[in-house]
């Protein structure tokens, strides 16, 4: 696997999803915004799709 | 969807469109004719004896007594339990009640009516704070009270504001937001905004000074006299909303302290239910949250027009009192119940978020599809009956609620 390797400058994160991550990149001096998101429907299928059938 | 867009819409034109006015305060029996022989309207969705929780089976057997139906609270439960009495939601007869929010024939209900639409709506007069038949109390302190409200409280504000012709209540809410009430939890300008505009016509239909020094102390001393106006108001506004073909739009919130239900316009009347949730806030000096009921009372039709929760950021004073964080971020709950609201209330702004609108109309797609449940300030109620309130904070409506409402209402629409 090729390794990626992570910029020298100072990292800016932003973090979408679980909370958790950024609050262990805040515990570590890293510079992150978090946006608050999750899937439609909170990943519930069924409803997602009645919800896209309903203008959504 | 264009039909759901343009019947929501409609929907938030008629919110907008109503014009509430406090127009009398007559016993429940002659606001609502249709209610029957021992029957006890509750908050709520409805429920039966067997499950109900504790301040409400207090408030049951108490009130039993004040409408002389039992000599005594033991037999009160009794008849209680052998299905003597008939229990249904105020929802179901124009009517709305805070916690236990029970109304009887011979409690006196303030009278709402939408002026523009000629519905009215009914709620009991508030009995402040303490030991109140709303937290389940029901010994003879409570009931004495609620007897000095029959018999003198009541007649006084009725026979005022038919003298004066009614209280407009749309400008009167507005004045409160920008004096930092959200209507729920905090009612103290809109209750001095009141006690102001009736105590004249009070004074000049009274026939006693001592009897009107009484009453005017008695709304003067209750910060939250207000809210049941502001409930009964909150009605009046969306029973028109009710029944739109294709609307999305919430009508109705309330629980009965053992589950929350939701009315959506689209669906008529069906109720959609899910257990109700535990609050999180402050509790009194004493209390903790092993002393509290779940979340109890129609007041979240406050909630449901916009104001409450919804107009958090009117009232940096309650984030605190509910425990809902500091005062520069109770504009955050405001913002969030926009992105699942329908639009915004010109007449009802907020100063301090740049005159914002308070989020008008609950779309349950926006609930389901963000996550995102309307966020409702609550007082905390003991959970045994006769303590009172213990606390005051912050609920989540349940999302499943919604998820079923959103099943039936695609159903509606021909989507399945």
């Amino acid at each position: 696997m090729k390794q990626v390797k992570l910029p020298k400058a100072p990292l800016q994160v932003i973090n979408v999803g679980l909370e958790k991550f950024s609050e262990d990149l805040k515990n570590l001096d890293v510079q992150v915004i978090h946006v608050d998101w999750q899937p439609p429907a909170g990943g519930n299928t069924k409803l997602a799709e009645l919800l896209s059938k309903l203008g959504m | 969807m264009e039909k759901i867009t343009q019947a929501n819409e409609e929907a938030v034109r008629r919110m907008l469109d109503g014009d509430p006015v406090l127009v009398d305060v007559i016993p429940a029996v002659e606001a609502i004719p249709t209610m029957g022989e021992q029957t006890i309207l509750h908050s709520g969705p409805p429920i039966e004896w067997a499950h109900m929780c504790g301040p409400m089976r207090g408030a049951v057997t108490g009130i039993a007594v004040f409408e002389g139906w039992a000599p005594d609270l033991e037999t009160a439960a009794t008849l209680a339990e052998s299905g003597e009495f008939s229990f249904h939601p105020n929802h179901n007869f124009d009517a709305v009640g805070p916690m236990t929010g029970l109304t009887t024939p011979s409690q006196p209900v303030l009278v709402v009516e939408n002026r523009t639409f000629g519905n009215r709506a009914y709620c009991t007069i508030n009995e402040g704070l303490g030991k109140v038949m709303r937290f389940g109390g029901n010994d003879e302190e409570v009931l004495n009270r609620l007897a000095w409200l029959r018999d003198i409280l009541g007649p006084a504000m009725g026979v005022a504001l038919r003298d004066m012709g009614g209280l407009p209540l749309k400008s009167l809410i507005a004045r409160g937001l920008t004096m930092g009430d959200e209507m729920h939890q905090r009612n103290v300008a809109c209750s001095s905004l009141t006690l102001r505009e009736l105590a004249p016509a009070m004074a000049r239909t009274a026939k006693d000074n001592n009897v009107l020094a009484e009453a005017l102390a008695f709304m003067g001393g209750n910060d939250q006299f207000f809210l049941n106006i502001a409930m009964a108001l909150g009605k009046a506004l969306m029973d028109p909303v009710r029944n739109i073909d294709g609307s999305s739009v919430v009508t109705a919130m309330c629980r009965n302290g053992t589950d929350f239900g939701i009315r959506v316009s689209g669906t008529g009347d069906k109720w959609f239910v899910a257990p109700v949730e535990m609050p999180e806030g402050l509790y009194f000096p004493g209390f903790t949250e092993n002393d509290a009921n779940p979340d109890i009372g129609d007041s979240t039709i406050v909630e449901t027009i916009g104001l409450g929760g919804f107009a958090m950021g009117a009232s940096p004073a309650v984030a605190g009192f509910v425990g809902a964080g500091s005062a520069s971020e109770a504009g955050n709950f405001t913002r969030t119940m926009a992105e699942i609201t329908v639009g915004e209330n010109p007449e009802w702004t907020i100063p301090a978020m740049d005159y914002l609108g308070v989020p008008t109309g609950i779309d349950i797609r926006l609930v389901v599809s963000s996550g995102l449940t309307p966020t409702i300030n609550t007082g905390i109620a003991h959970k045994e009956p006769g303590v009172g309130q213990v606390g005051a904070g912050v609920v989540r409506a349940p999302v499943a609620c919604f998820e079923q409402a959103l099943v039936s209402f695609a159903e509606s629409v021909g989507v399945v």
